[in-house]
Parts: structure tokens; C-alpha cells; sequence
């Protein structure tokens, strides 16, 4: 098996992890868990295809995985304010629970 | 496929399943920080050592932290001795996980032949990065400067206080 490949396989499991995270877990910073472990699975595939892509001099996919991070940093933030904001409403953070859009 | 890269692969997904399978909220943070790093360290595996240094100072150094201050915040009496973390529906999610990891992965080995072989690692320097953020990718680090102001401003805003009655 080549590097890529092992490479490529644990990004995909780490994606599972995520998605199974996001898809089961009751309490919504959990969810919000999960979908940044999905993030670094789509960042680890990133830099693996720059490393071993056919011109990794150019750097394009280093700076894609770097933008990535640095748009994911800025998600993090709304994402646990928005889920702080929901707390101070309903009293309650489990997504089973938070079932109507009407504040 | 060097040893070294199967020990972080085990420590990054043993994290990421104890960050979404624990029961306890904090030891969950506690355990994706611990995937971050593990991500970090096999981004220095493949000779990116900027993403790999960034990756810590970003996802260790603050989402971590932030996912931290948020879980202490909401935390509720009754929710730590709860029972049941995981959602009704969760095993409609867990078979959807599956069924994309066997996608993934199917492609993945169906194309692996095609693969590249491995060539010697590039040399990057630090100095060749910031003249492509300041020369070629400008723009787009102008737009993540701008959107990182944006978020900024705008989780304040959704997380601050309202003022009684103000609703």
C-alpha cells in the first residue's frame, strides 16, 4: 500500500468518527465536535495530495489546508456562540430537546 | 509506510472515538485535543511543518480551549449524572457513518494502484511561504482577514447578554 493511500484511509475514518459524533450525540458542542474532527479529516486529505501531488513546490495545497484552519477557527467561534445564545433561551444545550425554530 | 506514521494514526482516531464516544463532556475535549495534536504531529510526518505548527497554535491553543469554556458554561445539574448522551436516533446516524467510511474507503482502494509513488520530500521554507500568503495568495488572505474580523464581531454579538425585556 502507498503512503497516499494510508494516508487517504485514516482521513476517512477520521471522517466516519466525526460524522458518526456529529449524527448520534444529544448535547449540541458535541455535534459541533464532530463536525471540526471533519474538518481535520478534509485537512489531513489536503496536505497529504500536496505532499505527494506532482508539483508540491507549488504549495497550492498547503495554503488551501492553512485558509482551511483558519476558516475553521472562525466557525468555531460562531458555532459555540451561537450555542451559548441557545443555552441563555431554552435552558438546555440537548439538540433532542431543541425541537422548534420560534425563540 | 513508516512505523512512526501508524503510532500517530492510532493515537489521532483513538482520541477522535474518545472524543465522540466519552460520556463526559470536559474528558471529550480533553480528547480532541489530544486528536488536534496527533493531527499536528502527522502533519509534520509529511514534511508540512507550517500547517503542522499552525494546526497546534490554532485547534490546541484555542478551539480546544474554546470548547472547553463553552461545555463548562452550559453545563447543567442534572445533565452530569445523565444517562443517555447519545440521541434516539442514534443508530440511524451511526449506520450513515459507516456506509460513507465504506464509500470512502472503496474508493480510495479502488484507486490506490493509480497512486504516485513517493518522491523525495520538498524543501519549504518558512521565507517561500510568506512570499506566496504576500505574493500569490494575497487576496485570499485578505478575505480570511476580513472574515475572521466578521466572526469575531459577530460572536460577541450572539453571545452577549440582552438586557431584561430587550427581546
Amino acid at each position: 500500500m502507498s503512503p497516499l493511500a494510508g494516508y487517504l484511509l485514516v482521513a476517512a475514518l477520521l471522517f466516519a468518527i466525526g460524522l458518526a459524533g456529529a449524527l448520534t450525540r444529544r448535547n449540541a458542542i458535541l455535534v459541533l465536535i464532530g463536525i471540526e474532527l471533519m474538518l481535520n479529516a478534509a485537512n489531513l486529505n489536503l496536505i497529504a495530495f500536496w505532499r505527494f501531488g506532482p508539483h508540491p513546490e507549488a504549495l497550492t495545497g498547503m495554503m488551501f489546508a492553512v485558509f482551511s484552519i483558519a476558516v475553521a477557527a472562525a466557525e468555531a467561534a460562531v458555532g459555540l456562540g451561537l450555542v451559548i445564545s441557545i443555552h441563555r433561551h431554552l435552558k438546555t444545550v440537548d439538540l433532542d430537546e431543541i425541537n422548534r425554530m420560534k425563540g | 509506510m513508516s512505523i512512526s506514521f501508524y503510532i500517530l494514526s492510532a493515537l489521532m482516531l483513538a482520541g477522535g472515538l474518545g472524543a465522540v464516544m466519552l460520556r463526559n463532556a470536559v474528558h471529550c475535549a480533553l480528547s480532541l485535543s489530544v486528536a488536534f495534536t496527533g493531527l499536528a504531529l502527522l502533519f509534520l510526518q509529511l514534511d508540512a511543518q507550517f500547517a503542522g505548527l499552525a494546526q497546534i497554535l490554532v485547534y490546541v491553543g484555542a478551539v480546544a480551549i474554546l470548547v472547553v469554556f463553552a461545555i463548562l458554561l452550559t453545563r447543567t445539574s442534572e445533565e452530569i449524572g445523565e444517562s443517555n448522551v447519545f440521541s434516539r436516533t442514534w443508530l440511524i446516524g451511526l449506520i450513515l457513518a459507516a456506509a460513507v467510511f465504506a464509500v470512502l474507503g472503496w474508493a480510495v482502494l479502488r484507486t490506490a494502484p493509480m497512486f504516485p509513488q513517493p518522491s523525495a520530500a520538498p524543501p519549504v521554507t518558512v521565507q517561500e511561504i510568506g512570499s506566496a500568503l504576500m505574493g500569490r495568495y494575497v487576496l485570499p488572505l485578505e478575505i480570511v482577514a476580513l472574515l475572521l474580523t466578521a466572526a469575531l464581531i459577530g460572536a460577541v454579538i450572539v453571545a452577549t447578554h440582552e438586557k431584561e425585556g430587550a427581546k
